[in-house]
């Protein structure tokens, strides 16, 4: 009898201690997932903080052995690469992820989400190369157009999966309960369904921009780069990536914090674009 | 007696499998007429089909249902369901839209847009659906954020408000507390003056509460619909008098 109470101790200290070990394990793990994390913030706000002023945003960039200047045109042209990039991948996704999710069921809507799951498994690069010989080659010179239909193919696939995902969360009895009121299917889906998972889509097209916002290699041979200031849609245009790709490898020291300084934007561009994307889609009721 | 929907060997499906055999069954108008049988006899795709939601999931149906002497099966659903509504088992209102807008919804989403029409509308069914005294200083708050009794009325509301000929219910109170379950016992007598109402139920208290006529099905087929007294009192089949007893189902 005793003995019996000693080995169930026994046996339950073993598995109080396992539990403590696995625990503090993940814990662990937790950590290390976040340490990459702070290590760039940590470098990126250090090593930019230096150049980061007004300058920077409403100056170009000085030529070769000046010192000082700022990337503007780079900011703007980021702006716009990511704005037509939008235009074309956030309706292509969102219409595609709707219709995968309501009327896809079938063949074609098998063939369509292994495709964008192979898309988005394709390298940016290659993504470039093609945009490449679509637009820059018929055009004959690089362009922001090019650069932003590379983006915009980008997008495509996490905007729609992600609104396929977020149309599939919303219950079947809210599209029954718009039929049953006589609402036509495609307002349904339209004004309730599509309504109801609003939010999950917009993070979803958050999630898209932000990606686009950070490729470089996809932008080499389209968008190319620019010196100068340009928004036009048919010329090269500057970005920050790309900026930051020519500055890192440059040997001055003075370009080299640029860089720095352009990283540190980029992070603060896409943080802004994420608190703008939360206050449009904060909802109008408090949830209890 | 007069007669809202006539139905003439009605058959269902889903896919292959025949879920209905052969239903012919008088509706009358503006009278409650409950459906009680055990679970998967096929209620609640019986109700499917005078709205035409069975085909929503996939179903098919053999047969005539006439409403008002118009076969049904060969309208256009959309406008069919305008005439016909339904209030489904768990209560569903839009989380995405107002107090309000769930009650204008079938309205506005159907094109209309003058408000001064759709806010009298919206009043006069929420009053009708005993919601207005609870939710009037609320109407712009959400349409989840209130009790599931609160929610189901709300439904009811949004049904009324395209005005229908027909209610259909698929147990609208088997997801409610005992108190909001006579909420909406009462609003169903209530209704009865304006609408045919046609309620599924698996509480056969209630079906005697509520109803004017009872039909109990078994397996897919009607095993006997006469008035709700005489089912529950001296039913001529023996398996609807074991049904109602207890003793089965």
């Amino acid at each position: 009898m005793e003995n019996d109470m000693k080995k169930s101790n026994l046996f339950y200290y073993r598995k109080k201690i396992t539990s403590f070990i696995m625990m503090s394990l993940t814990f662990i793990a937790a950590l290390a997932a976040i340490i990459p994390l702070v290590l760039i913030f940590y470098y990126t706000i250090s090593k930019g903080i230096t150049y980061l002023n007004i300058d920077f945003f409403v100056a170009m960039p000085k030529p070769v052995g000046e010192s000082g200047g700022g990337m503007a045109n780079a900011i703007v042209g980021t702006l716009i690469l990511i704005g037509i990039g939008g235009a074309i991948g956030i309706p292509v996704g969102i219409m595609t992820g709707t219709y995968l999710s309501e009327f896809g069921n079938n063949k074609f809507g098998y063939i369509v989400r292994f495709l964008t799951d192979v898309l988005s498994g394709i390298p940016s690069i290659v993504v470039g190369v093609v945009a490449y010989t679509m637009v820059v080659v018929p055009m004959k010179h690089f362009s922001a157009l090019a650069g932003g239909i590379a983006l915009g193919i980008l997008m495509i696939p996490t905007i729609t999966r992600t609104t396929e995902e977020m149309i599939k969360l919303v219950p079947h009895s809210l599209r029954e309960a718009g039929l049953a009121l006589g609402i036509p299917k495609w307002k349904t889906t339209l004004s309730i369904v599509l309504k109801t998972a609003w939010k999950g889509i917009a993070t979803g097209v958050l999630l898209g921009l932000s990606r686009a916002a950070g490729e470089t290699a996809p932008l080499l041979f389209t968008a190319l780069g620019n010196r100068f200031w340009s928004t036009s849609i048919g010329q090269p245009i500057a970005s920050l990536t790309v900026y930051i790709y020519d500055y890192a490898k440059s040997p001055f020291e003075d370009w080299n914090q640029q860089a720095w300084t352009a990283a540190l934007v980029l992070i603060l561009l896409i943080s802004l674009l994420s608190l703008l994307f939360r206050i449009i889609t904060r909802s109008k009721y408090k949830t209890n | 007696m007069e007669i809202k929907i006539s139905v003439k060997n009605l058959e269902a499906f889903y896919g292959k499998n025949k879920v209905l055999h052969n239903i012919s069954i008088d509706i009358p108008k503006n009278k409650v007429l409950a459906i009680i049988g055990p679970s998967g006899c096929g209620k609640s795709t019986f109700i499917r089909c005078l709205n035409r939601m069975h085909e929503v999931v996939g179903g098919s149906i053999k047969g005539e249902i006439l409403l008002d002497g118009e076969d049904l099966t060969k309208t256009d659903p959309v406008l069919l369901r305008k005439r016909v509504g339904m209030v489904f088992q768990k209560p569903n209102p839009f989380p995405s839209m107002s107090i309000f807008d769930n009650v204008a919804a079938g309205l506005k989403l159907n094109g209309v847009r003058n408000k001064k029409l759709i806010t009298p509308i919206v009043e006069k069914c929420l009053k009708q659906s005993a919601l207005w005294d609870e939710v009037k200083d609320q109407l712009d708050k959400s349409g989840a954020n209130i009790s599931g009794g609160q929610q189901q009325r709300l439904c009811i509301a949004r049904t009324l408000a395209v005005d229908p000929e027909v209610i259909l219910m698929d147990e609208p109170a088997s997801a409610l507390d005992p108190i909001s379950t006579t909420k909406i016992e009462d609003l169903i007598f209530q209704l009865k003056k304006d609408y045919t109402i046609v309620i599924v139920t698996h509480n056969m208290q209630q079906a005697a509460r509520v109803s004017d006529y009872t039909a109990f099905f078994y397996m897919g087929e009607i095993i006997e619909f006469d008035e709700t007294n005489k089912i529950f009192i001296s039913p001529s089949n023996k398996q609807t008098e074991d049904y109602v007893r207890g003793r089965f189902g």
